[in-house]
């Protein structure tokens, strides 16, 4: 009788790694560790062990599938290697063609959400209807709620889809804000130094 | 083409477009003076000359342009609502700036994740639906099928008859008690209204009542009751005293 082909050899945690294996393979969306505790009948911390297994097994580069902490959880994916192959077979709808306006309001609602059209409007100056409209559409944001006052506007915040997307853990591991754009005293400054040019 | 070095030849100012903005920010000239559309026209005018479009520079007009828009409105519209008429014209350049810059963070947050789009497009996975567990099978309680029968013919049973009787309910006009009363009245100088309708039906006794108050108020009658459900007393008009505790019970009657 053949051996059964072993993942790791003699590691104790070797059975529990391949059925993590078997339900990510099976899974369609990122699982958590609390899922594939429950799914596989077996405690947190020892799912945790075993995942240190299977994401050294499935490293960049080591395989055409890569396991990868995203938007929450844990999810296989292609390898870049392979990228242009899977291009041929699958489109990309979710983030083909995205606007600098569906964009713009994308980043506002991914720091600032949940946020309403009109908060997205008084920011970028311009309606933000049809780029939310838009970003709904490809799944990338989504309702939550609506403003306190009776009536309020709906409000949007980004789905998990964002993040996996985006190649994102979390929303917490995107860039501060302060670190990609200048502060007011910066711009306020600016528009003097402009001004102030001529009068000296 | 840089804008802050727009020539302006405006009513209310001449020079460069930079030194405009000094003024204004300065608090030197009064941003209501300017003709702001004469600047745009200045712009489109220098921009036409140059035959290319130059979207730096339209970017950083659109931006320069609004703002003093913005601070324009402010100042042509002092009543308006709080946040606004607050502002002094350095507080409010103070909020465009602070508004400029949210919407430059947000524009660099954008540019943040194009970049991230890209250096991230080469990764594929599996999209789907959000997985379902599986459903929970509830288990049924034995089945009687007599029972279910039994609930069924008497669901199927004729309802009883609804009676229609108190549709056919008649109300005697009310001049026929008009009469009697005056009737009782032109043999008697009062009377008490329960001994009077005492033996009628209760929608008799209320058209009697009714009637009561015709009376009254065409001043033929008096009615007197010394407390609520005290014996209604009735009596010609003009023989009693009318003394005000009447008045007021009888009052009380009508409006009761």
């Amino acid at each position: 009788m053949d051996a059964p082909l072993r993942l790791i050899a003699s590691n104790p945690l070797d059975q529990l790694a391949r059925t993590l294996e078997a339900l990510l393979v099976v899974a369609s969306a990122p699982l958590s560790v609390a899922d594939l505790a429950e799914a596989a009948d077996d405690d947190a911390e020892r799912v945790e062990a075993a995942l240190g297994l299977v994401r050294e097994r499935y490293a960049e580069g080591r395989s055409g599938i890569v396991l990868e902490h995203v938007a929450g959880g844990w999810a296989f994916r292609s390898a870049r290697e392979a990228a242009a192959a899977c291009a041929r077979l699958f489109e990309k709808p979710a983030q083909r063609n995205l606007s600098q306006a569906a964009l713009e309001t994308l980043a506002i609602v991914a720091y600032l959400g949940p946020c309403s059209r009109p908060d997205i409007a008084r920011i970028r100056g311009v309606s933000a209807d049809s780029a939310v409209a838009n970003l709904v559409e490809r799944g990338l944001i989504t309702e939550a709620g609506r403003d306190d006052e009776a009536g309020g506007a709906i409000r949007y915040r980004t789905t998990p889809l964002f993040e996996r997307v985006f190649g994102l853990e979390s929303l917490s591991q995107l860039p501060r804000l302060d670190d990609v754009g200048a502060s007011t005293e910066q711009i306020r400054e600016r528009l003097h130094e402009v001004a102030e040019k001529r009068t000296a | 083409m840089i804008v802050r070095e727009l020539e302006l030849d405006l009513d209310a100012f001449e020079g460069p477009f930079d030194l405009l903005l000094t003024l204004v920010l300065k608090d030197e000239l009064d941003l209501r003076e300017v003709d702001v559309a004469g600047i745009v026209l200045a712009f489109v005018e220098h921009l036409f000359e140059r035959d290319q479009l130059d979207l730096e520079a339209c970017g950083e007009f659109l931006v320069l342009i609004s703002a003093l828009l913005e601070l324009k409105a402010r100042g042509l519209f002092p009543e308006e609502a709080a946040e606004l008429a607050e502002l002094e014209p350095e507080a409010a350049a103070e909020e465009l700036a602070r508004r400029l810059a949210e919407y430059r963070r947000m524009k660099d947050a954008a540019g943040w994740l194009r970049q991230r789009l890209e250096s991230e497009g080469d990764r594929f996975f599996r999209l789907g639906p959000a997985p379902l567990a599986p459903k929970v099978e509830v288990p049924l309680a034995p089945q009687q099928p007599e029972k279910l029968a039994d609930v069924i013919r008497l669901l199927a049973k004729e309802p009883p008859q609804v009676s229609l009787a108190h549709m056919a309910l008649r109300f005697p006009p009310v001049t026929q008690f008009l009469e009697r009363f005056r009737a009782v009245l032109r043999r008697r100088h009062r009377f008490d209204f329960d001994q009077e309708v005492g033996d009628l039906s209760r929608i008799e006794q209320a058209v009697a009542f009714l009637a009561l108050l015709d009376l009254r108020r065409s001043g033929e009658i008096t009615i007197e009751q010394s407390a609520p459900f005290a014996p209604i007393r009735i009596a010609r008009a003009g023989e009693e005293n009318e003394n005000p505790d009447e008045r007021t019970s009888a009052w009380t009657l009508r409006s009761a």
